[in-house]
């Protein structure tokens, strides 16, 4: 789960990191207020979960509160990369003497945690990593040991720091650290990290995503989900702990299994074919997950076939039938429907399906070549 | 012959009064594998399965009283690397964890600490293994698989089923098939299990079955090209994954370009692996060799 800017930066700022003085506002009257209380020069930033904020026009400078009022204004009526603006963070302006990349993420080759830093701030770091890699510099943490005193020296001789510097860095790095760590983050960014020209360090932006697998024990984060990012079926299928995701095609699947249902989008591609999603319906599923997976799949209106492809492990073949029965007697679909189904009672549930009108097959390779025929009009 | 379980493995049920735990478990033991105790917190002293299989309060205490030497993990995942460590530190030899959804970062810190303790770790998110005809330690269905001389390693769960049941309709066999699991941090890696297979004299074949996300199929073609005598089939999941998106598993995404199943087709067909285009193929290519 991505965090919106000044939701990760409060968060670092709890575990020791400094960051600009500022308040989030809704409206632009709001942000005159937040401007005039903190006195002098603003930025004005989009609160929206996509990268490139600055070159879409979402961060502006202002130097009054009544400009302030002016680029809320503006940017509340923006879409960035499709996606509406509701906030803008107001932070004081900072005068910024040098840019620092900080970050940490987890390394899945070394099994740890990476953390990097690079004196090449303020840019996508993705474009320093491509362009000159020997700019990163990557310190892996001991999960077990967590991060020591002498890996933070080393990132701020890496990228030639002053030493007068070293004590503000090594103290972001700690609490960079203790942000991630206690609260189960994937990544935990601020770039940049500025050094002001009052030879503060300052950590002006922050970006960080937590594991969705460990929100359980922090309730508090869990809490901060912006739904703007998702599609209201990725809402509605998690919901229910299906998983989700919406693409472009016209064949709804319905799967078991993650690696079964991205290898059911390959096989319908294969076949001519495009998938109009992903769609896990996790094992053991009810027949009220399989019915709430249904009328999520038919909820779109580009899926002209539907391919059920159903491997009977722990979820058993007569209860997702079941759950297409109820499915189907509930939102009456209009689109041809294939089914196969394998495995654990897989008979039952073929016998239960017999009388519903569905095209069957018994291969994966057959079922995708018959949704692909039915979304083409070829086959009902 | 096989690799990991055969019927002298002596198997622990961590979690084996809850409702997946149990069902497995039946289903274990109708299948023959010698599931010789099982460990709920708090119910030690009771017996399950007709009074045929004992309850204990810990892993140590299991492990002791029975000479255990696997066992396989059922518990919810906010415990389950707690059940991780406690089995290793009660000294079992082989760890199966089924459970899905275990933080990434209680991972990498299970994962460090098993580096020091010397045991093995399958999974966690994983359908566990199945040496057909001796035992089955963990969700494979038995009926799906024969004995046979291919050995199967994959990341997936009921895309392992596919490929096993197609062999199955051709008469192909398995020696041991191996479940790694879905997250991007697990216990054991393709390279890990290719090695065994290299070793094991019964194998003569093997499938690997991949999926978007990390590079551990990179990993495996190199040691497919430097080391390995045996000829390997591979089916990748998730040719028409879009980037930046999670497909269910948490480490089946690709990020930062990197993780593509075309990358990992091209690595493996440089190794000199067959690529089949569906599961279905694996079962004709394997025919062939």
């Amino acid at each position: 789960m991505k965090l919106h800017e000044y939701q990760s930066k409060q968060i670092f700022a709890k575990y020791g990191v400094p960051i600009p003085k500022g308040r989030v506002a809704t409206t632009a009257a709001e942000a005159r207020q937040i401007a005039a209380e903190l006195g002098g020069r603003v930025v004005v930033k989009a609160q929206v979960l996509v990268g490139g904020r600055g070159k879409a026009g979402g961060i502006k400078l202002a130097n009054t509160p009544e400009e302030a009022e002016e680029r809320a204004t503006e940017i509340l009526s923006m879409k960035l990369k499709g996606l509406p603006v509701r906030k803008v963070l107001i932070d004081e302006a900072a005068h910024i003497a040098k840019e620092i990349y900080l970050g940490i993420t987890n390394d899945r080759a070394a099994r740890k945690p990476v953390m990097m830093a690079s004196a090449e701030g303020g840019v996508e770091i993705e474009e320093v990593a491509r362009q000159t890699p020997e700019k990163i510099i990557k310190i892996h943490i001991d999960p077990l040991l967590g991060l020591r005193g002498y890996q933070t020296r080393d990132l701020a001789l890496g990228i030639d720091l002053p030493k007068e510097h070293w004590k503000a860095f090594s103290k972001v790095c700690f609490g960079l650290w203790e942000a991630y760590k206690n609260s189960d983050a994937t990544l935990a960014e601020i770039n940049p990290l500025v050094v002001t020209e009052e030879g503060q360090v300052l950590a002006v932006d922050g970006k960080m995503i937590v594991d969705d697998n460990a929100l359980f024990r922090h309730p508090d984060i869990a809490e901060m989900r912006d739904l703007d990012v998702e599609a209201p079926e990725e809402v509605e299928a998690r919901k229910y702990g299906l998983s989700y995701i919406k693409l472009d095609g016209d064949i709804g699947c319905m799967v078991n299994g993650a690696g079964l249902a991205m290898t059911t989008m390959d096989v319908i591609k294969l076949y001519g074919g495009e998938p109009a999603n992903f769609l896990d319906i996790g094992g053991g599923a009810s027949a009220e997950k399989v019915a709430a997976a249904f009328r999520i799949i038919l909820s779109e209106p580009n899926v002209k076939a539907v391919l059920i492809n159903i491997f009977g492990g722990i979820t058993r073949g007569d209860e997702v039938a079941r759950g297409i029965l109820a499915a189907m007697e509930e939102v009456n679909p209009q689109v041809p429907m294939v089914a196969r189904i394998v495995g654990t009672n897989a008979e039952e549930g073929r016998r239960l399906l017999a009388n519903a009108n569905m095209i069957t097959a018994d291969t994966l390779v057959d079922a995708a070549q018959k949704a692909v025929a039915a979304a083409k009009g070829g086959l009902r | 012959m096989s690799v990991l379980v055969d019927k002298d493995t002596r198997l622990i049920v961590q979690g084996i009064t809850g409702r997946e735990g149990l069902f497995h478990t039946i289903q274990m033991v109708a299948y023959g594998t010698n599931v010789v105790a099982g460990v709920t917190p708090g119910k030690g002293g009771q017996w399950v399965l007709d009074d045929k299989i004992p309850v204990f309060d810990t892993v140590k205490k299991a492990a002791e009283t029975t000479g255990a030497n696997a066992s396989v993990i059922f518990v919810p995942a906010r415990f389950a690397a707690d059940a991780i460590f406690e089995a290793a530190d009660a000294g079992v030899e082989l760890i199966v964890c089924i459970t899905e959804g275990i933080p990434v970062q209680d991972m990498m810190r299970v994962r460090a600490y098993l580096d020091q303790k010397g045991s093995r770790l399958v999974g966690p998110n994983c359908p566990g293994l199945l040496t057909p005809g001796e035992a089955k330690v963990g969700i494979i269905p038995g009926n799906i698989a024969i004995p046979g001389n291919v050995g199967v390693v994959s990341r997936s769960g009921t895309l392992t089923y596919e490929v096993l049941y197609a062999m199955k309709q051709l008469g192909i066999g398995a020696t041991t098939t191996v479940g790694i699991g879905g997250d991007p941090i697990n216990g054991t890696s393709f390279l890990d299990v290719l090695k065994m297979f290299e070793e094991d004299p019964q194998t003569e074949k093997v499938v690997l079955i991949g999926e978007i996300g990390g590079t551990d199929e990179q990993k495996a073609a190199q040691y497919i090209a430097d080391h390995m005598t045996k000829p390997v089939v591979a089916f990748i999941a998730g040719q028409t994954a879009p980037p930046g998106k999670r497909m269910g598993h948490a480490g089946a995404i690709v990020e930062g370009g990197e993780g593509t199943a075309a990358e990992k087709i091209e690595a493996l067909e440089k190794a000199g692996v067959k690529v089949a285009k569906h599961p279905e193929e694996i079962a004709h290519i394997l025919n062939t060799l």
